[in-house]
């Protein structure tokens, strides 16, 4: 049903585009209930509506090039040479208002904020395991947990440099937070390409909003690493390390090297004499000073994890302790992403900020927890349970869509290791119009801004919107059918 | 500063484009004068231009331009094909893409992207030209839009050490034999592998001699694809190498290039026919393999004890 048209501000019909558009149930980021555009959506939709089903094919087929030209694809694993894909991308702009943002902005810095103190005190003096705030076993055992960082000095006690919030928004226009990503984070240079892509395709729209700037990333992720560089360096040398050219997100490691102006090294490229770490250059061996990783913890250094790993530096850890070499992130910050963990992060910005959460969490049963696991069991088939340490959507139950069957094998995995599982209500995610099969039609779409902590907080505005292109889906990552489009956060 | 493994990329990207283009050249210009063709036949024999591109003749070597084309333009199992090249290029390309600037990045995978996606049957003859023309395009852009700096060094030692060991090769097949090609159109096809006729006509006037022409590609110290031409760009890229990563005595790679260079600038033609010009284009290949492997062990495979700060 397309949305009715009040005759006060705009022509009926819609127009072709639109007559599959349906307003039902969730949020909609452009439409009102009534059928209205947003005050904030209405030149979009006045460009979108003007525009001919064959217009928007050219910008996008036009898109569709540049990303395929400027080589910003993720390569397909286990295939042959010369397939990699580029996440498909959406024209239709998001658009987020100046006042949604600063709330988002303030909520994400509060929420950094504590989960690098909670980092500092887990492993250290375990302040909030001896005030009985946290369970000491339940950090214990993520799978996260680095025992090895117990006790390490973090240059300036700042262990999340870096990280990717994903938010959603519920149906009374409330962003959540559904997952924090501490670890290493990625999607960022979608971000900014999608940001290019659309200035070139969407000038005119583009001249009619006031969006805010996000090409800064790069010197901001700079200035970021600067603030870690260990006190013995003056004139700090930095680099990128990527797993290598077989990455998927080598595209993005590579770009962001660029921005910054730092070499992109991998593990061979890297040596630790003395506990220092050094790079081989034409010129010989250079001292590296900081190190924006994306390899993760496991793989970083044989000597001390994975044995088999090829992708890090022998003697990284050690160099890292001896406060010779910064990492961001630092080693072991997976334990605050736990989606066990993730439940108690509420009373954990209580803890040690002394306030109330700005953003908040989505409801979270920990099995673990007796009575929430009585509630559960008795209302499996409304609620989503999750393995803790399973991600991309495996080892889920969604209830709405389970059989009696599959909620009895639930039952029982449960009974085994109740520790392994959480439950939340089945989210409706916002949806956001998309050019899909030649119309526009509603997809859901939830929000990814990047959250960058040196010496302050820096929220560059935007983020990465992610789309489950796919009717009626839910999942957004790129390796279930998701998509992404640009993310405009006006000014005031 | 530079990583090792990067100035590797940079210099095998600039090799493999350079190769592509010239390989490219090389079959255009055979198909275009119809110099293999078999005289009163419709066959064709290539056992020439395998000969200009150093590969062995194969058994089953194509005996149509169809057939030639697409073994040396499409064939990426054929890893002599331009298409294997290009993906050499693009791949290097992809390992140092924080390093070389966006266009040119993009000018390479375009270049890839085109190949690799053309309608096969259409045509010929535009394929090597728009070979030869992305890689131009290529080196316009990269000369207008990255620092020439340490890393740009290396593409030029690249594509110089290429063009002086391949044109060597080329002239080595028209001077080896003490019967030289009386075929006017053979010399002006060498010439063309070369992108030299009008040059050489400015130079020497359309009067094509053997021993003009080989002065020309050999000796010139202007023409951009001649041999001592290519030399003088080996060795003042790598003695800018030096200065940048601040090495103060000439090492092996400078002094074999300089050597090379030096011995271009005091030849003389007529000598070089006279005595054997097959060992000299030989000794040409020779250096141009030896300063190869002086850079690559003076810059990117050199032992680590030897680098350890004390």
């Amino acid at each position: 049903m397309p949305p009715a048209a009040p005759s006060a501000w705009s022509a009926s019909p819609f127009g072709a585009l639109f007559s599959a558009y349906e307003l039902t149930g969730p949020y909609d980021e452009m439409f009102e209930q009534s059928g209205r555009p947003r005050a904030h959506c209405r030149a979009l939709f006045d460009d979108l509506q003007a525009a001919s089903q064959n217009e928007l094919t050219v910008r996008q087929t036009e898109a569709d090039r540049a990303f395929l030209t400027q080589g910003i694809t993720f390569t397909v694993y286990g295939d042959d040479q010369g397939t990699e894909r580029i996440f498909p991308f959406d024209l239709v702009p998001r658009i987020i208002t100046a006042g949604e943002w600063r709330s988002l902005e303030r909520g994400l810095t509060q929420r950094l904020t504590a989960i690098n103190l909670f980092l500092k005190d887990v492993y250290h003096d375990g302040r909030i395991f001896s005030e009985g705030i946290v369970p000491r076993e339940l950090v214990y055992s993520c799978r996260h947990f680095r025992r090895e960082m117990r006790g390490v000095q973090v240059h300036r006690d700042i262990y999340v440099s870096v990280a990717g919030t994903d938010l959603v928004r519920l149906e009374d226009g409330r962003f959540v937070v559904l997952e924090d990503n501490l670890r290493v984070p990625s999607g960022v240079s979608y971000m900014l390409a999608n940001r290019e892509v659309t200035k070139h395709i969407l000038p005119g729209l583009f001249d009619r909003y006031r969006v805010s700037p996000i090409a800064h990333y790069g010197r901001a992720l700079l200035a970021t690493l600067r603030a870690l560089a260990p006190p013995h360096a003056a004139d700090p040398t930095f680099v990128v390390l990527t797993p290598g050219v077989g990455n998927s997100a080598y595209f993005e490691h590579a770009f962001l090297a660029r921005e910054m102006g730092v070499a992109l090294v991998e593990g061979r490229d890297l040596l630790v004499h003395d506990n220092f770490v050094y790079m081989r250059t034409t010129g010989g061996l250079r001292r590296v000073d900081v190190i924006y990783r994306r390899v993760d913890d496991d793989f970083l250094d044989p000597l001390a994890f994975r044995a088999d790993s090829h992708l890090g530096v022998a003697g990284l850890l050690n160099a890292y302790r001896a406060g010779n070499v910064s990492l961001a992130n630092a080693i072991g910050t997976g334990l605050a992403d736990d989606k066990a963990l993730y439940a108690y992060i509420p009373a954990i910005i209580r803890f040690y900020l002394g306030e109330e959460p700005i953003l908040d969490n989505v409801d979270t049963y920990l099995l673990a927890n007796p009575s929430d696991r009585r509630y559960v069991l008795e209302h499996l088939d409304a609620l989503v349970v999750k393995a803790v340490g399973e991600s991309g959507g495996y080892g889920m139950l969604i209830g709405p869509h389970s059989t009696a069957r599959e909620r009895d094998e639930f039952r029982a995995k449960i009974a085994a290791d109740p520790r392994n599982f959480i439950a939340q209500p089945t989210l409706s995610l916002s949806q956001a119009p998309c050019f899909v099969d030649q119309r526009i039609e509603p997809r859901h779409v939830d929000l990814r801004p990047y959250v960058l902590f040196g010496e302050s907080v820096t929220i560059v505005p935007g983020g990465l919107t992610r789309v489950a292109l796919k009717k009626g889906s839910l999942v957004v990552n790129s390796s279930q059918g998701g998509g992404s489009k640009d993310t405009w956060v006006l000014e005031d | 500063m530079l990583l090792s493994r990067v100035a590797d990329a940079l210099y095998w990207m600039s090799r493999y484009l350079e190769r592509a283009e010239h390989t490219a050249r090389l079959i255009s210009v055979r198909l275009d004068l119809g110099l293999d063709r078999r005289p009163n036949s419709d066959e064709w024999d290539f056992a020439d231009l395998y000969a200009a591109l150093k590969t062995p003749y194969p058994a089953d070597a194509p005996q149509h331009p169809a057939a030639l084309v697409d073994r040396w333009m499409f064939d990426a199992l054929n890893r002599d094909s331009i298409l294997a090249c290009l993906i050499g290029a693009r791949e290097n390309a992809r390992q140092v893409r924080e390093e070389i600037s966006a266009d040119m990045w993009e000018q390479v995978n375009a270049l890839f992207l085109r190949l690799k996606g053309m309608d096969r049957s259409a045509g010929r003859h535009h394929v090597p030209r728009l070979v030869i023309e992305g890689v131009h395009l290529f080196e316009g852009i990269t000369d207008a839009t990255m620092a020439h700096g340490e890393g740009w060094q290396y593409l030029q030692v690249g594509r110089f050490l290429e063009r002086a060991a391949a044109t060597a090769a080329l002239l080595d097949l028209y001077f080896r034999d003490v019967l030289l090609p009386s075929n006017h159109v053979e010399w002006v096809g060498l010439l063309r592998s070369c992108s030299a006729l009008e040059a050489y006509c400015r130079c020497y006037t359309a009067d094509l001699r053997p021993e003009r022409i080989a002065e020309f590609l050999l000796l010139n110290p202007e023409f951009p694809r001649s041999v001592r031409f290519a030399a003088d760009r080996v060795d003042s890229a790598l003695r800018a190498i030096a200065q940048f990563t601040g090495r103060r005595f000439a090492g092996r790679a400078e002094r074999l290039a300089g050597r090379l260079h030096a011995s271009l600038d005091y030849s003389q033609v007529d000598e070089i026919l006279e005595e054997d010009p097959h060992a000299y284009l030989e000794g040409i290949r020779r250096s141009c393999s030896q300063i190869h492997t002086a850079a690559y062990q003076t810059y990117i495979m050199y032992p680590i004890e030897t680098a350890l700060p004390a």
